[in-house]
């Protein structure tokens, strides 16, 4: 299931990606007063738009820009697209701005494996909010830390 | 912490026999919108209660325990809460069964170990709709999470299951949720499903995860599973924890989405 709301996730944002896309690659993309000149060899990051691209054309070095496309308003949320562009062919394309409105979405988009700390230590002596753990009753927490911590912010 | 700390403020109430912490952290800590939405949840809490508890009889659970009335017959909240726990027995390969958590009594349904859980996912909607909040909503040692506009993580000590003064470790968590089972929780065991005994080799699992509800059933499910639930929580997606055996071993896990 996690699996799957991971692939809805990226459904989701794919969707809307390729939505906006028609927005982007309709775009003058070579214009030297928008793109951003990065010079040396194209590097190609991203998957989606490789297919189409040719940059080993002649003797000259290639030419690499990228141009940020408008921010969209979408049902998700504002999405980004930055293009990479390679002697006028796309090389790579990625999301700069996820859906970003709370909840679901922010799990999504942000989440990230926590990492847990490595040794045991005294509770008081670690800096904590919250304290999970199954021995919570109600008459047990009188003298919990999580009693501690309550107090301490109330 | 040279920088001043944001505003906080924290609430706690006592709901299904068990302490109910609200913390909330930002510029709106103070507003009365804030303890409005902290008065909402708690509420949200207590009708839960009234629905699901198995201690009061006149509950819907408890009368779909007697055949007094049909699952059709329930509340949406009672019939969401039995398609998850269908979802719950597949997800767990059948070591969270909440047709078999009534000790000598297999087949009748009892979702008390998803319904705190859902209950408070589902309450944490009122503080999910402030702006400029962080909150973490404990209930009973299940913590739910979400960060403020300054991102900062909240940190989550888990227990030491032998000595409540010690944590076993520090998880800074931003969003998502923080599990912890055991086999002495509330005074009641969980049972493994095989053999309908109480299951005894984990002393207590913790899941970190983006769904407080999953990671509560994987947690429960670890602490079924015994042992071989170290095998197991690899197959966990997305998820991080930590599993205290009988014996004092702990078992640190961090699996990639």
């Amino acid at each position: 299931m996690r699996r799957i709301i991971v692939a809805l996730g990226t459904t989701a944002t794919g969707l809307v990606l390729l939505f906006t896309w028609p927005t982007s690659w309709n775009r003058p993309v070579t214009g030297p007063g928008q793109a951003t000149a990065l010079g040396g060899a194209g590097t190609s990051q991203g998957t989606a738009a490789t297919g189409a691209s040719s940059n080993g054309s002649g003797s000259t070095a290639p030419v690499t820009s990228t141009v940020d496309g408008a921010v969209v308003q979408t049902p998700y949320g504002n999405v980004q697209v930055r293009l990479t562009v390679t002697d006028g062919s796309v090389t790579a394309a990625e999301a700069i701005a996820y859906p970003d409105r709370g909840g679901t979405d922010v799990q999504i988009s942000n989440y990230a494996i926590p990492i847990l700390s490595q040794e045991a230590v005294q509770a008081q002596s670690a800096t904590i909010d919250m304290v999970s753990g199954a021995t919570f009753t109600s008459r047990g927490y009188i003298q919990s830390l999580q009693d501690a911590l309550d107090q301490a912010n109330l | 912490m040279t920088r001043t700390a944001p505003d906080r403020r924290a609430w706690v109430e006592q709901i299904m026999g068990m302490p109910i912490s609200v913390h909330v952290r930002g510029a709106g800590a103070r507003d009365a919108a804030t303890a409005r939405a902290v008065e909402s949840v708690f509420a949200d809490l207590r009708a839960a209660d009234a629905m699901f508890s198995t201690y009061r009889e006149d509950s819907q659970i408890r009368r779909l325990q007697r055949g007094e009335i049909a699952l059709a017959d329930c509340s949406t909240a009672v019939r969401e809460v039995w398609l998850l726990c269908g979802t719950a027995l597949e997800r767990t390969d059948g070591a969270f069964d909440a047709w078999a958590a009534v000790p000598g009594s297999p087949g009748t349904f009892d979702p008390t170990g998803l319904v705190k859980t859902w209950a408070v996912t589902h309450a944490a909607g009122h503080l999910r709709a402030l702006t400029g909040l962080g909150f973490a909503l404990g209930a009973g040692g299940d913590i739910l999470v979400q960060t403020g506009p300054d991102q900062t993580p909240w940190q989550i000590g888990i227990e030491d299951p032998r000595d409540t003064h010690r944590v076993l470790a520090t998880v800074p968590v931003a969003d998502g949720g923080v599990a912890t089972s055991g086999v002495a929780a509330r005074g009641q065991h969980i049972l493994d499903p095989r053999t309908g005994e109480p299951a005894t080799e984990i002393l207590s699992a913790t899941v970190i995860g983006p769904s407080l509800l999953w990671a509560d059933v994987f947690a429960t499910a670890a602490v079924a599973r015994g042992a071989s639930a170290v095998d197991w929580v690899q197959g966990l997606h997305g998820t991080s924890g930590l599993l205290m055996l009988t014996d004092g071993t702990v078992h640190r896990w961090s699996n990639a989405p």
